[in-house]
This record gives structure tokens, C-alpha cells and sequence, in this order.
């Protein structure tokens, strides 16, 4: 994860601002989804791979007070100041729908503590029937065993970071797993009753056309029913950055990407899995990762963890001008202060931002925009209304669902994405 | 006994009551880094006109912008008193010194003309670690003409690299004398500086105007003052000025009643007037330095001269260019802007233009480069504007077939029809370099169209070289050229020439089809080629990706010389946007927004102001020959 952004104070009890919910249980805003989702953050990884910029150390980096044998057991407090924080803001009370356990890797812990933790999640809201509950897993840190007892505590959906099925791009991404276990794994979650998704990369360095195709060809070989393909972003901090600055590789250039996306779209779509987000594909609808999509359909989710963001929309009618659609917070990142911070009774908040309506729009459009199920015209201002005709005739936005009143993004326009989210967004 | 004069004695020279015999009106003739503001500041000092808990350095160097970029713009008059023993062991003789400063740059020359034409002797200072430069040489040459007397003189004698026994020779050469004849001095350490002084009064011959006759007083400058309106330098040549009078300006019959009359010493100090011979300043309330124009001859309205003195004419802008302001709502600020300058540059005229790429703006006229520079940085940094300014170019006569004549001082305007002549200015240029680079120096001048007209050895060692060049050579790049080829040795002075026919044409820049104005270049047509590829390259370069193919095409005419393809975006999405990423994701978007508004659109092609700065800069601006750049 890159450097937090700036923000104002998190209080120390972490208490939401007044105006995100309504004593009495408050005036649900029209059109307000009821989901609720946590994502609880597993900072610890057994290497760290030079492309990642994840809030993540391995346990060499990590002292005392933040040791994984005491992780769960601090993430319980997190969850704990979570439900007071949130009953106290008069939102009206959701049980969980979602829940998502990433990192580093959170298989780096026994499957007994991400049992614990979801526990912890059941006692604090409550577990909708037919919740979904997903945690990441690195290929290596698997067993039959440990993903049966996964799905023993509640878990149906484990999602793997393949990254490739190609040795030397592994060995650039610095990942330690063997890609011959990809298609083992990928069984033994189906045989524990788990859904399953593999995550690839796409545009490392020394990555050829082939390359990726033969990740995505082995990725598909195992029938999975969910890709998540994601470009290379090298971040600054990170040591693959230093690499890059060092001329010890080259960095991945957009063209090159472009064309890896449209190969992973059409074997993808032949394959049967449809793109419902712009980096994500599925086989149905009951496929589709539920809780990613409430990020983007802007529902609130509180992020348990060090760095961990959380958000949470304006509930209640406001009287007079609207000055506060949501607000969004994010915790220290450093699990050594996280942990004292919840020890301490305090909030791990760092900082947090109280969202304009302007700026919730945005949000919206940018999110909204990515999805297969497209935007709502009726959202945009007039100056984006405005510029829909010009983006489908530039063959950005899908011509029939304009006619519907939907801005849905073409192929060419899910790689411009940022171009059209502009064009939508103009005064 | 000290040189400062006595109470008693400075009553012989007191300003309106000074015989000539007892003045001295020199200047000094220097290269911008020689020394000259700190051999002023001794002087300042020795004389006991600044009292050593004021000084500072560069005392003279009024206006921040002087003193920051080390150039002296606009020239002052100090008067100092000084004596000496006219005989040894006589009594002291005091002497009123006035020390006239002259621009250093090759722009100003018309200034300096007249500073020098307001002297009898100049100081001619060079710095013993680098030897005379080519612009002191014309400044020189010029005092020569004028028949001052010349005091050859080494500075930075203190230096460890200083090698006063090579230039003294150097110098005599050019002086003619001995070269135990120059005097040896450091402005930093004062050393010699009083020998300098005693020199001057020995050698610069007092001024020999008729104190009888009607007044005749050349303005050697013309400065406007918020306060207290345009300040006008001048030299009496004969009769006085006195408080009160009603004067005129001779090239433009306009009267004025004289507010104020004195010296500068170095502080303002109102007089009784200005008797003939001595030098000082006047104020008539007039608020636009065009009014007071350098180079004319002020006179009394009651009893008027019949003549004017000699080598009066008007600032020619030499150099155009068109600033614009990168955010259209400063237009009016700009427009302002430039008003204001112009009360105190006689040299700067403007008319607004438009350009389909950079939108409002004016086309301005500059007498150089380094005047082009001077305005813009006032702009930016006074008036706190950002402009951007087309790459420089000179005026054009252009005849078409039917004999029409166009001027053209936008290469924008040049005329598209059938053209029978294109005529272009030309400059006489002196470049002083070290002998090992004379093969450089004339393959560089071979390339940009000029012809030699000769060569001198000033020692073993160092070489005058002569050329007619084009002017617009000069104005595309040719001093950075000339320094970076000869490892910043080689200096330059030039002055203009006249005009010559030239097989000239007009290279347009279009992208996607869209002619760019602002990059619209008149050149040689051997060199439309060259010019075609350099620019089309260097957009290829800035010009961010669009959603579709660009292509960039120079064209002379319809025709097409050389192209260039920015190829289409294909990608601008980041790939992973969860929960972590949105806010970082969101600031991205309303940044990029934000770059929006200092984008421009050429029919559908989206171009950053920055750049056209970037294209339009750098490259196509050379000339700059100031102290910052050597740091």
C-alpha cells in the first residue's frame, strides 16, 4: 500500500461524524444499499515480493506487540471498537454481507485464527444467511487440510495469487510458490466446498505475448469460475521501482498491457468467464465477487487492520445543503502501533476524509463506470450527460446501453477508462 | 592630505558653479562580469560620496532585476568630488567627477552611443584573468570614434588566474600606447583605485562647451519613477539649465516646465542647475518615458538653439515575439502589464494578436534578445504573470509578384500568394575567440548564412573574427552555439546592417491537419527541412497520447516536408481499484481534471500549455549573456 493519504485527525474513540447517521434509527437515504461489508488485512507475508507495495512485512521485519501468534487477538479489539463506534452512530443495524480477508498473506496464519477472527465479525453484526466470506491465499500456504477447515469455519471463497503460470516472470514478480501446484489447489478448494478465484498479473517485465497466454490458458485449464487479471503497476518505495530506476529492467510499457488485456478479455470471454469489473471475470453472476462489487457500488465496509480503509456513506436526510456525503478512514499502517493503539483503547485510525458531494460523485462515476452492469446516466451532470454522445461515437461507451440510460464501457473504453470517467465528470 | 576635497574647497566645485575646467565626464566601458559595479562601489567609496555604514555592493544597481541577473540596464550619472596635486607638492585642485554608467549588451548600443557622446574619456575596464570581450571591443571601438580619451585598465589584478602582463599588451595593442600604460587595480580590494582616479583627472579632458550660448543638453537617459514621474539624464553640452524654465524637447517641439534640477551624488540633491559641462538630472512631471526620448537635445523655450546636437533617432525593434498569457482571464493583466513597462522602456512597442493555439496575446517588439528577456522576466516576476512566448523572429519586407510590399513581423501573417522578393535584416557581427576555435567559429557562421569579412589577431592567441550574418541566424539559437562550441569563450557583439534578398519561405506546423500558428517559423529554404524535423520531433516528444493517432506534419506551402506520428493511447486505466485504492484513485482523477484547464485544443488534439512552453523555449531563444547563466 503507498503512503496514506492526508487527512484530518480520527478521534480517539474513533466515533463516525454526527451527520453519517440519525438518532432513532434515521431516514435511510433513497436508494441506499443495506450492505455492510469488513475486510480484515493480514499484514504478514514469508517474503516480500518486489513488485508489492501492500501494507505487508514478513517476521523478521516485525517486534514485539505485533507478532502473528497476537494478530487475531488484536484484530478482535479492532472489531470490537468497530461495533461500539458504529452503534453509536445511529446507523441502522445491517448484519454483515461480505467479508474479506487479504493481505500480505493471510494463509500466513493458522486457519484457526481467521476462523477466530470471522468469529469475531459473527459476534460483533451478525452473518447475513448467504454471506459471502473470501480470504486470499498464496498457492504454497495451502493444504487439503487447511482449506477444509477454512470452509469448516464459514468460508466459501479462497482467492489465489498465481500471478503466472511462467517460472521466469514468477521469478521477477520474486513469488515463491510452484506454478505445477496451481492446478492441485485449485481442486482442493473445490473439494472443501470453496469457490474459487485466481488472480494473474499481466504486463511484468521480460513478460512475452506468450507468456501471459500460457498463464491464462493454465489458469482456465483448471475450470475456474473466477479471473481477476490486474496490470503490472510498479509503485514508487517499492524494490521492483528501484529496478526500474537502476535500467535493471524495463518498465512495462501501456501498448504492451493494452494488448494483454484485450488476449486475457478474448480467452476469457471464449472460456465462458464475462467481464463484470474491468479487471475481473466470472461465469455467472453468482460468481462475481460480492464484496469487491460493494466497493464499487459504493456501499460502506469497515477495514479492519493496520492501513486498513474504511468508509462509510451519510445515511440519514440532512437538513439544509448536503455538506457531507461520507467519510472514509484509514488506520496507522505499522502493525507494531496498530496493536498498541487497541491496546491502549484508542482508535488505529490515522486519518480520514469527510467526502463533498462533489467528491462522492466522483467516486461514484469512477467506480460505477467500471462496472459490466454500467452507470446510471440519470447521475451525471449535465456537462456529463453531454459528453456521452461524443464517447460513444469515439467508440468509448456502448452505443445501446446509452439508448437505455446506462454509460457502459466498451472493450477499447475499459482501457481508457480514466479518459471516459473525465469526460463524465465535466462541469 | 586627503583626496576628498575640503568644506573649503568643495565650494569651487559646486553643481551650477563649477568651471568646466574642473570636470571630468567619463564612463566606463566593461564586459557585464569585468567589474565594473564593484570598481564603482570603491569609487563610491574613495571619494566619500556613500559612507562606508551604507555601502553596499553593487550600489548602483538600482532595480532588483540589475542586481540578481549582475547587468546593469539603465545607466546612471555619480557625481564625485576628487583631489589632486596638479603639481607635486602644489595645492590641492578639487574636481568634479561624473561618472556616466553605460549598458553592457549588445542590445543597448544605441544607448551606449549616447552614453559615451555625454563623456570626453572612458575608463576601459577588462578583467586581467580573461582578456577583452567582443562587446567591450565594439563599446570601444565606439568611444574611439567618438574621440574619447581612453584609460586602459586591468581589474581583478587579485585574481590567482590573473595574467595582467598578457592583456596589458593585449590592450595596448587595441589603445595603441605602452603597456605599462594600463593601470592595474582591483575593485575588490580597492587596490589602485586611487592611481585610477588621479588618471582620470589627469587624462580626460574637461569639457569645452560655449557656457554662453543657448542651452543645448543631450539626454543620455530616461528612467520613470512611480513617485515622481519620468527622471531625464542629461549632459549640458553648452549654455545652463536653471530651476523653473520652461524647456523643449527639440525632435518633438513638446515644453515642459522644469520641476526639479540636480545631481546624483549618488543620492538625488536638488541644485540651482546644471551649468555647462557637468551632467545631472531633470523632472517635469512628464509620465511616459516617450516624452523624454534618448538621444534628443533639451534647450531653453525663452531663448531656444537653433540646432539640435547631433546622432538623435528613434529605438527600432529588431526582435518580435509574441507573449501570451498560459491563463487566458490575465489577458487584461497582461495589457496592463505592459502599459506600465512601456513608461520606462522607449524601446518596447506592442499590438495584440490572436493565435488559434495560444489564444489572446500581444506581438512585441524588442530591440534583442536580451531585452525580450529582460521584459518577460519583468512580466513573470512584477506583475506575477505566467506567459508564454513564440520563439523570437525578426521583420520581414516581403514584395509580392503585383509589387505589393507586406511587413511582416509574424511569421503567421507571412503572405501565402505569389511572392517576387523576401528581404531580411543583417547585422555586422565581431566575435572574439581563441585562435584554436576559428575553424569553429567560422563553420558555425558558414552555417547560418554568413559571409566573413575578416580576421585579427589581437595577440598570439585570440582572433577578431568579422561576419555579415542574418539577424533571424543570430535570434535562432546562435549564441548558445557559439558558447557551447567554444566552451563558452567566444563572445559576440553585433550591430544591425541593413537588409538583404534571401530565398526565404515558411515552414507550418499542423497537427492532424490543424495549423499551429505558434509554430509557424520563416527560414532559409535549405534549412526547411532541418527546421521541419527538429520541430515535428520535438512535438512528437510533448505532445501527451491522444485516443487517437496524431499525426505531425511541417509543410512548406502545400507541401509536405517532414512528419512525425504521436501514436493513440491505448491504456489509462489502472488496473486494481479496491476499497485501499479509491481515495489515492479519486485525488488522481480530480488532479488530471485539474491539468485539463492548462490544456489546449487544437482542432481535437489535446496539447498542454506546457508544452508549447517547452517547444517554444530552450531551443529557440539563444543570447542570453548574463552572470546567472555561468554560475
Amino acid at each position: 500500500m503507498p503512503a496514506l493519504p492526508d487527512g484530518e485527525r480520527v478521534p480517539d474513540d474513533g466515533a463516525l461524524p454526527a451527520w453519517v447517521g440519525h438518532p432513532g434509527g434515521g431516514v435511510p437515504v433513497a436508494g441506499r444499499s443495506s450492505a455492510f461489508g469488513v475486510y480484515l488485512h493480514v499484514p504478514f507475508c514469508s517474503v516480500r515480493c518486489g513488485y508489492c507495495d501492500f501494507n505487508t512485512y514478513t517476521a523478521s521485519e516485525l517486534g514485539g506487540g505485533a507478532s502473528q501468534a497476537s494478530y487475531a487477538t488484536t484484530a478482535l479489539r479492532e472489531i470490537d471498537l468497530a461495533a461500539g463506534v458504529l452503534r453509536d452512530a445511529h446507523l441502522p443495524e445491517r448484519e454483515v454481507t461480505t467479508v474479506f480477508v487479504g493481505g500480505g498473506t493471510p494463509t500466513m496464519l493458522p486457519a484457526g485464527d481467521l476462523a477466530r477472527m470471522l468469529d469475531g465479525v459473527r459476534g460483533a453484526w451478525g452473518l447475513a444467511s448467504g454471506a459471502e466470506v473470501t480470504t486470499e491465499a498464496n498457492p504454497d500456504s495451502v493444504s487439503p487440510e487447511s482449506l477444509a477447515e477454512l470452509a469448516a469455519a464459514g468460508f466459501t471463497r479462497v482467492s489465489f495469487g498465481m500471478q503466472s503460470a511462467v517460472p521466469h516472470v514468477l521469478a521477477t514478480l520474486e513469488r515463491t510458490h510452484e506454478p505445477e501446484r496451481i492446478p492441485d489447489v485449485v481442486r482442493w478448494a473445490r473439494d472443501a466446498g470453496l469457490k474459487v478465484s485466481l488472480d494473474l498479473i499481466y504486463g511484468t517485465p521480460g513478460e512475452s505475448l506468450d507468456d501471459w497466454r500460457t498463464s491464462l490458458e493454465t489458469a482456465l485449464a483448471t475450470g475456474v469460475d473466477h479471473v481477476s487479471a490486474y496490470a503490472l503497476v510498479v509503485e514508487q518505495g517499492t524494490k521492483m521501482a528501484a529496478q526500474v530506476r537502476r535500467g535493471q529492467i524495463a518498465l512495462p510499457s501501456d501498448d504492451d498491457q493494452a494488448t494483454k488485456y484485450e488476449l486475457a478479455d478474448e480467452l476469457l470471454t471464449a472460456a465462458g468467464l464475462t467481464w463484470y469489473e474491468v479487471s475481473n471475470w466470472a461465469r455467472t453472476d453468482d460468481d462475481r465477487c460480492r464484496h469487491n462489487l460493494a466497493y464499487w457500488r459504493g456501499d460502506d465496509w469497515w477495514g479492519v487492520g493496520p492501513g486498513a480503509h474504511s468508509y462509510v456513506a451519510a445515511t440519514a436526510e440532512q437538513d439544509g445543503p448536503v455538506e457531507h456525503a461520507g467519510v472514509r478512514w484509514w488506520n496507522v499502517k505499522h502493525p507494531r502501533r496498530y496493536a498498541a493503539l487497541l491496546e491502549d483503547g484508542r482508535s488505529p485510525g490515522a486519518g480520514r476524509e469527510l467526502l463533498t458531494p462533489d467528491e462522492a460523485h466522483l467516486e461514484r462515476v469512477m467506480l460505477g463506470v467500471r462496472l459490466r452492469e454500467g452507470l446510471d446516466l440519470a447521475l451525471l451532470s449535465a456537462g456529463g450527460r453531454h459528453a456521452v454522445a461524443g464517447l460513444v461515437a469515439s467508440g468509448l461507451l456502448d452505443g445501446r446501453a446509452a439508448v437505455t440510460g446506462r454509460a457502459l464501457l466498451t472493450l477499447r473504453g475499459r482501457l481508457l477508462a480514466d479518459t471516459v470517467v473525465r469526460a463524465l465528470t465535466q462541469g | 592630505m586627503s583626496p576628498i576635497p575640503s568644506a573649503d574647497l568643495s565650494t569651487r566645485i559646486q553643481p551650477a558653479a563649477t568651471p568646466p575646467e574642473l570636470i571630468r565626464n567619463f564612463c566606463i566601458i566593461a564586459h557585464i562580469d569585468h567589474g565594473k559595479s564593484t570598481l564603482a562601489d570603491r569609487m563610491l567609496q574613495l571619494t566619500g560620496v556613500v559612507e562606508p555604514r551604507a555601502m553596499r555592493a553593487q550600489y548602483l544597481d538600482r532595480m532588483d532585476i540589475e542586481r540578481e541577473r549582475g547587468i546593469t540596464i539603465k545607466s546612471q550619472a555619480v557625481r564625485m568630488p576628487w583631489g589632486t596635486h596638479e603639481v607635486e607638492g602644489g595645492p590641492v585642485v578639487p574636481h568634479a567627477l561624473n561618472m556616466i554608467d553605460t549598458p553592457g549588451h549588445v542590445d543597448f548600443t544605441y544607448e551606449v552611443s549616447r552614453s559615451l557622446a555625454a563623456c570626453e574619456g572612458a575608463v576601459l575596464l577588462v578583467d586581467a584573468a580573461q582578456g577583452i570581450e567582443a562587446q567591450t571591443l565594439a563599446n570601444l571601438y565606439l568611444a574611439m570614434e567618438n574621440e574619447l580619451e581612453i584609460i586602459p585598465v586591468l581589474n581583478k589584478i587579485d585574481l590567482p588566474a590573473a595574467q595582467p602582463e598578457k592583456y596589458a599588451e593585449e590592450i595596448a595593442k587595441l589603445v595603441g600606447g605602452d603597456p605599462e600604460d594600463v593601470l592595474r587595480v582591483s575593485g575588490k580590494t580597492g587596490e589602485g583605485v586611487e592611481v585610477l582616479l588621479d588618471r582620470i583627472v589627469e587624462r580626460v579632458p574637461a569639457p569645452t562647451g560655449d557656457a554662453d550660448a543657448p542651452a543645448r543638453a543631450m539626454i543620455f537617459d530616461s528612467v520613470y519613477d512611480t513617485y515622481r514621474g519620468v527622471v531625464t539624464y542629461v549632459r549640458v553640452i553648452d549654455g545652463s539649465l536653471n530651476p523653473r524654465e520652461r524647456i523643449v524637447m527639440m525632435s518633438t517641439r513638446a515644453t515642459h516646465e522644469l520641476l526639479e534640477i540636480g545631481v546624483i551624488s549618488p543620492e538625488p540633491i536638488v541644485t540651482k542647475g546644471l551649468g555647462v559641462g557637468e551632467v545631472g538630472y531633470l523632472i517635469t512631471g512628464v509620465k511616459d518615458v516617450r516624452q523624454s526620448k534618448v538621444g534628443d537635445t533639451v534647450t531653453n523655450m525663452a531663448k531656444p538653439a537653433s540646432e539640435a546636437l547631433s546622432g538623435y533617432s528613434d529605438p527600432k525593434p529588431m526582435v518580435f515575439s509574441g507573449l501570451y498569457p498560459v491563463d487566458g482571464s490575465d489577458y487584461p493583466t497582461l495589457r496592463d502589464a505592459l502599459d506600465k513597462l512601456k513608461l520606462n522602456d522607449a524601446a518596447l512597442n506592442y499590438e495584440p494578436e490572436t493565435s488559434v493555439a495560444l489564444g489572446f496575446g500581444f506581438r512585441v517588439g524588442f530591440l534583442g534578445l536580451l531585452h525580450l528577456e529582460i521584459v518577460r522576466e519583468r512580466l513573470e516576476r512584477e506583475f506575477d504573470l505566467d506567459l508564454i512566448s513564440t520563439a523570437p523572429n525578426v521583420v520581414y519586407d516581403v514584395t509580392l509578384e503585383d509589387g505589393t510590399p507586406v511587413k511582416v513581423t509574424n511569421p503567421s501573417e507571412f503572405p501565402g500568394g505569389k511572392i517576387k522578393t523576401v528581404s531580411e535584416p543583417i547585422v555586422r557581427a565581431t566575435i572574439l575567440a581563441p585562435s584554436e576555435f576559428v575553424g569553429t567559429v567560422m563553420s558555425l557562421c558558414n552555417d547560418r548564412r554568413g559571409q566573413m569579412n575578416g580576421m585579427d589577431y589581437l595577440s598570439e592567441d585570440r582572433v577578431e573574427l568579422r561576419f555579415t550574418l542574418p539577424l533571424a541566424e543570430i535570434v535562432f539559437d546562435f549564441f548558445d552555439q557559439l558558447k557551447s562550441r567554444t566552451r563558452g569563450y567566444a563572445s559576440l557583439d553585433y550591430e544591425p546592417s541593413g537588409d538583404q534578398v534571401a530565398e526565404l519561405v515558411k515552414v507550418d506546423i499542423l497537427l492532424q491537419g490543424d495549423q499551429v500558428d505558434a509554430f509557424s517559423a520563416i527560414v532559409h529554404k535549405d534549412k526547411a527541412y532541418d527546421y521541419g524535423v527538429m520541430m515535428t520531433a520535438k512535438l512528437k516528444e510533448i505532445i501527451p497520447r491522444q485516443q487517437f493517432e496524431v499525426p505531425i506534419q511541417a509543410a512548406v506551402g502545400a507541401r509536405v516536408i517532414a512528419r512525425e506520428t504521436v501514436r493513440a493511447m491505448r491504456k489509462d486505466v489502472l488496473a486494481k481499484c479496491y476499497g485501499g485504492d479509491i481515495s489515492r484513485k479519486r485525488k488522481l482523477l480530480e488532479k488530471q481534471k485539474e491539468g485539463k484547464k492548462r490544456m489546449k485544443n487544437i482542432g481535437s488534439v489535446e496539447v498542454p500549455k506546457d508544452a508549447f512552453i517547452a517547444a517554444l523555449s530552450s531551443d529557440g531563444v539563444g543570447g542570453k549573456e548574463t552572470k546567472d547563466k555561468k554560475k
